[in-house]
């Protein structure tokens, strides 16, 4: 076992590979990659998202304390790569994930059941050497509890609202969950194999679809990857105009969630305020910016949009007026103690648990982990407007929605300063033609978005990987409900509002 | 001390509701496609009211923010008799969203199986209608109409609320007869 090595230290050791920005990319070897499991074990770095190629494994890592990002590549000829998830529980998912996407087996990993291959695509491993399956039915095995009176609850993959699908196996004792297991996959749309070999600007538009609610951070985290393989500046003007959107974004999923959760523990009328507050936003969205979610408007080399004075003034205006109407919704909250009594010691994450998964947004910051992309590694301009991350320890669903709150009054405080300060100039810049790669990580209101691409000369995708930061998230909904009572499971799920299109790919 | 709650009511009361107030008509588009779809006989009395189960089948989340948005105090779709249940078996409408991927394909077929006719499937925005972006991929069928019988549809992406509300009106108009 190795003392205390920095990442990069450690990686050095591999092979760097050229053109990879704008953090390194290492080869490893077989010897090198079983270090670096064994490592996982002892170092507190954490593993910010895994994916697979044909024959070759990657894992982009962030060292903890000095902030290093650096992706590790281990080529696996013989298709097996020794398994991270023995010592992460966080990488399981990911790598089952992988061999069911990439053929490439996971070795050492106790938990070989497929996650995304539900056994209806018709081929086996379509990302590396896809074979026609052979048929037959897949039969998935829930993990077991057992015990006197227990009993099982199958929920979905339709649910009863307006939410995405996906299954939750519950095992209860009265109303009590013992066990919960999720079972997800169910929108997977095949995405990095959609992105491979599309021309930039066609890829980006599938980007911006891969979590409808994240569509911002999205198209940020794949101009921004882009940008680095290309090694391509913007303009100033650009980096705000992104913000602007993104911090939009942030602020309009925020309110919506704050009000679901309020909703879901049966008090309506939060929703319905907070749904007029954001109604709001997306109006203005629609007429300063031709689309209400913001979908493709940032692009590679800049944004589709700009803002003139009069659209200045009116966002200012829309600022104040959501501020106003969000106060009413925060002392509705605040003096609410049937309201209070749901959400509070309902759900609890333990920041253990947080830590060892890596959880990063509200779900993170609600259980005492303070990480944020836009500080650490930090892009621009965040690096030049002032704000705090807000930390809660309890864990609970009242601090996930407490977090919610500061959060959107920094944000539409980070909205005031861009506008005041927007630099002039060009809004985007031409891609030149050139081949390399490049990854990108990027705060969306959920959490961190990782997104790795690889470019040809000829101006095209060689192969993507978005990763969403609800990769990380869904498990810790299990670990949350646990003894909690089956009807506060809408509370519980809304209060991580985990993305299903995002993780499912 | 007043309770904020009472003071959130009071407003509304003395200031009006949220809900938009330009008048929504029912699609041309849609009412076009419907004749065609459903022909004159097929048209049945609800009295003027629809029940719509919503079925996401491998959307990015983009419609399924835009439906809350239907359902908000500004657009207010229930205003018009319309709302979303949350069994099948309760429903007239099905809402479909998203390019149908394989691994949601078999609930879809299942979930319009479950629903009593007389019934009408809606195909709501591009991915639904034809797979959009997401055509031609290994884990996706391609739009609804690969998997089950549609009879209108909401383009968009995602459709507006206003795209939505003139869409179900039109199926209403055309159920109503």
């Amino acid at each position: 076992m190795m003392g205390n090595v920095t990442l990069l230290e450690f990686l050095s050791m591999g092979r760097e590979v050229a053109n990879h920005r704008p953090w390194p990319r290492y080869q490893l070897d077989n010897k090198g990659w079983r270090a670096l499991a064994e490592q996982m074990s002892v170092s507190n770095w954490e593993i910010l998202a895994e994916w697979g190629e044909p024959a070759e494994v990657h894992v982009l890592l962030r060292g903890e304390d000095s902030g290093a990002i650096a992706v590790a590549s281990h080529p696996c000829p013989d298709g097996s790569f020794y398994a991270l998830g023995q010592f992460r529980p966080a990488a399981i998912r990911l790598e089952r994930a992988i061999r069911d996407l990439w053929g490439l087996v996971p070795e050492g990993l106790e938990d070989q059941r497929p996650w995304l291959d539900h056994g209806h695509w018709g081929v086996t491993h379509p990302l590396g050497r896809p074979r026609q399956y052979d048929g037959g039915r897949h039969v998935y095995k829930f993990l077991k509890a057992e015990g006197d009176g227990l009993h099982q609850i199958p929920v979905g993959p339709v649910h009863a609202g307006v939410i995405e699908p996906g299954h939750f196996r519950f095992h209860c004792q009265g109303e009590t969950v013992v066990r919960l297991e999720e079972r997800l996959g169910y929108v997977h749309k095949g995405i990095a194999g959609l992105m491979s070999g599309k021309p930039i600007l066609d890829a980006a538009r599938i980007a911006a679809r891969v979590s409808g609610d994240s569509t911002v951070a999205y198209s940020i985290a794949f101009a921004r990857a882009v940008e680095a393989a290309l090694g391509l500046e913007i303009p100033p003007r650009a980096h705000w105009l992104r913000a602007l959107l993104a911090e939009l974004e942030r602020v309009a999923n925020h309110l919506f969630d704050i009000g679901a959760v309020c909703n879901d523990a049966a008090f309506a009328i939060m929703l319905a305020h907070m749904g007029a507050l954001r109604e709001k936003l997306l109006d203005s969205n629609a007429r300063l910016f031709g689309h209400r979610l913001l979908m493709d408007r940032v692009i590679p080399g800049g944004v589709a949009v700009t803002v003139d004075d009069d659209a200045i003034a009116r966002l200012l205006a829309l600022v104040a007026s959501i501020r106003k109407g969000f106060k009413r919704g925060v002392s509705l909250y605040d003096q609410t103690p049937s309201l209070l009594d749901r959400t509070t010691g309902t759900g609890i994450v333990h920041s253990t648990l947080a830590h060892r998964f890596g959880a990063s947004g509200f779900v993170g910051r609600a259980s005492s982990r303070a990480v944020d992309a836009r500080k650490l590694p930090g892009y621009p301009p965040y690096d030049d407007l002032d704000f705090t991350i807000p930390v809660l320890a309890d864990g609970d669903v009242h601090a996930r929605v407490v977090i919610r709150m500061e959060e959107i009054r920094i944000s539409l405080n980070l909205i005031e300063q861009i506008l005041t300060r927007l630099p002039d100039g060009a809004v985007s810049a031409p891609l030149p033609m050139r081949a390399g790669e490049g990854v990108a990580l990027v705060e969306s209101f959920r959490g961190e978005v990782a997104l790795w691409v690889r470019l040809s000369e000829a101006g095209k995708v060689v192969r993507a990987h978005p990763h969403d930061p609800s990769w990380f998230q869904w498990p810790l909904l299990e670990a949350a409900i646990e003894g909690n009572i089956v009807a506060d499971f809408p509370l519980c799920n809304k209060s991580f509002n985990c993305s299903y299109s995002g993780h499912d790919l | 001390m007043i309770p904020p709650i009472a003071k959130m009511l009071a407003r509304h009361l003395i200031k009006g509701p949220h809900t938009a107030k330009d008048a929504v008509t029912p699609s041309e588009r849609a009412l076009r496609e419907l004749a065609e779809s459903l022909g004159i006989t097929a048209q049945v009395k609800l009295g003027r009211s629809l029940a719509i189960r919503e079925i996401d089948a491998g959307s990015c989340n983009g419609c399924e923010l835009e439906i809350h948005a239907v359902n908000h105090p500004v657009y207010d779709l229930e205003r018009f008799g319309i709302k979303f249940v949350a069994s099948p078996r309760h429903a007239d409408v099905l809402l479909v969203t998203g390019p149908v991927s394989w691994n949601m394909a078999e609930a879809l077929r299942r979930t319009v199986e479950a629903t009593p006719e007389p019934r009408w499937v809606v195909a709501m925005g591009d991915c639904a209608i034809d797979g959009g972006c997401f055509k031609g991929s290994y884990a996706v069928a391609g739009g609804a109409a690969a998997i089950v019988p549609v009879d209108m549809t909401i383009p968009g992406c995602p459709p507006t609320p206003v795209d939505i509300l003139s869409g179900l009106l039109a199926l209403l108009e055309a159920v109503e007869g």
